[in-house]
């Protein structure tokens, strides 16, 4: 569960990005996070992660409260997350495996669970077959659903994505989006900012609009709201 | 942390080395120019304060001993400086044995003063070290009060200035490898700084995906380590053999009981040991240094 009070954020150059926030989002939920650009869509998610820190206000997920988190506990909160970005963030020196199992080798799990995970979720992801290939061979949709795998390898109880289908054409995007409700169907809460009306509005889900760093929306299956 | 971390760490730290190939070349390059100069600076101050130590080891402290004293006398004044706190070797001549070493000092001028040998001007004299050369003064003001003792002789202003010369080339040494390590320093942190600027975004996931800090460092750290052990590899060849040279050209042209160069074994295996180790430190502090900016994602 994501519950955000009266959040605050200014960046210290002065610009104040998110104004008072208050969400409650229960576990199990597929959210769209909408907004102009420039609005605090970004801000929002990466406070998240616990790439930001708010300036003021509270932020529990999963009942870890990330204002008082100590810096040293970051590495656990981000453990218990997946993270889904734009540009994939693939190391393009290793093969598709290992980037999956880097997820994994990083917070020190065992090598037999490791294959056994990695496999698994590329097989999920339905790219089992190109295992040995460097990220650099594949198409982008190929390499965000790599990018989707290693998120959640570690079982995430959250899985954040930002704009995950920003740089992917539109028949690959529809592909990424049924991932996205098969992981959702197996009981991962997802959190997704997007700028793709069709998707927001064709696979119907909660939509919570900010602008001017204030939620001015938030609807069970609702709509993009914008015009493209 | 668990074994298998451990083999990872290291292989990682290997593995960076190789990848970053040029990279490793300019950092070992840094490290091998100032471990040079700091290795051939150690060298040369060592030695210049094994002068100093020798010359302070000379120093001795000349207690000529009043004529009217008897035999006993003269033997318990011996005991009693030998109790004093501080003297570690005391030596008798008799004014016949000083007379002697007076005459076979001189060669053959020294035949002049075989006239003396019926009436000998001489004192009968105690000869003291101390346990510290820095106590020499404070033993010989002792010796002045003892009773039978006519004079107490020690080079009092060439003591003095010696050791001002000892402290000045110790201290100015000090600073010139002091400064030279943290340039050496800055230099593996600059060049460290680079290669993990390469590999910020690898940092970045690893941070996105939860490795903890120290799990990201180690393998810089020990990559840094390798950066500062290669590095002092060429420095302590260099110095072996041209130590080694120096001495054996340098030393058969020296008659000197304090002026010697220190043997080439076991001082070069120190050096050696001394370079490695601040090679590596310089290296893990460099990239220790230099990844903490990264590490804030």
């Amino acid at each position: 569960m994501i519950e955000m009070q009266d959040v605050y954020k200014q960046y210290k150059n002065g610009v104040h990005a998110i104004n008072g926030i208050n969400v409650t989002i229960k576990s199990g939920e597929f959210v769209y996070v909408v907004g102009p650009s420039g609005a605090g869509k970004s801000t929002f998610i990466k406070m998240m992660y616990r790439e930001e820190k708010p300036t003021s206000g509270a932020i529990l997920i999963n009942g870890i409260n990330l204002t008082t988190l100590k810096e040293r506990k970051v590495p656990y909160l981000r453990r218990s997350l997946g993270v889904v970005f734009q540009d994939f963030k693939l190391l393009p020196r290793l093969t598709v495996y290992e980037n999956v199992a880097y997820a994994l080798e990083v917070i020190e799990e065992s090598p037999k669970n490791i294959k056994r995970r990695v496999l698994e979720v590329l097989d999920l992801v339905k790219l089992k077959h190109r295992a040995r290939s460097l990220p650099g061979q594949l198409s982008g949709g190929e390499q965000q659903r790599i990018s989707i795998a290693r998120s959640i390898v570690n079982s995430p109880k959250v899985l954040i994505a930002d704009e995950p289908t920003g740089n992917l054409d539109p028949d690959t995007t529809w592909d990424i989006m049924e991932i996205f409700k098969e992981i959702n169907n197996r009981g991962t809460t997802i959190v997704m900012a997007t700028h793709n009306r069709e998707i927001v509005n064709t696979i119907r889900q909660r939509v919570i609009a900010i602008e001017g760093g204030k939620i001015v929306r938030d609807e069970m299956r609702g709509d993009y709201g914008y015009e493209a | 942390m668990k074994l298998r971390t451990i083999a990872r760490h290291l292989k990682e730290g290997l593995k960076n080395v190789g990848r970053n190939g040029w990279m490793t070349f300019a950092s070992v390059s840094a490290v091998t120019v100032t471990l040079l100069l700091l290795g051939v600076f150690l060298v040369v101050m060592l030695n210049i304060n094994n002068f100093g130590r020798n010359l302070e080891e000379d120093v001795e402290i000349k207690v000529y001993v009043d004529l009217t004293a008897t035999d006993e006398q003269l033997r318990e004044l011996g005991e009693t400086i030998r109790d004093i706190p501080g003297v570690s070797q005391l030596r008798y001549s008799s004014k016949d044995e000083e007379l002697k070493n007076l005459i076979n000092s001189l060669g053959d001028q020294g035949k002049a003063w075989s006239m003396f040998e019926q009436e000998n001007p001489l004192y009968n004299a105690y000869f003291v070290k101390t346990s510290d050369p820095r106590k020499t003064s404070k033993v010989a003001e002792r010796l002045k009060t003892l009773d039978f003792v006519s004079e107490v002789k020690y080079g009092e202003a060439e003591i003095k200035r010696l050791f001002k010369v000892v402290d000045i080339s110790r201290n100015v040494g000090m600073a010139l490898v002091l400064g030279l390590s943290f340039t050496a320093m800055f230099l593996i942190s600059n060049t460290i700084k680079i290669t993990i600027f390469a590999r910020r975004r690898e940092i970045e996931i690893m941070k996105l995906v939860g490795a903890t800090n120290w799990f990201i460092r180690w393998p810089f750290v020990i990559e840094g380590l390798l950066l500062g052990v290669f590095g002092a590899v060429t420095p302590i060849a260099l110095i072996y053999w041209g130590y080694s040279y120096a001495y054996d050209t340098v030393s058969p042209m020296i008659d000197s009981s304090f002026i010697r160069l220190l043997p080439t074994e076991p001082f070069i295996y120190k050096i050696a040991g001394v370079l490695i180790l601040i090679g590596a430190l310089i290296g893990m502090w460099g990239s220790t240094m230099s990844i903490r900016k990264f590490l804030k994602v």
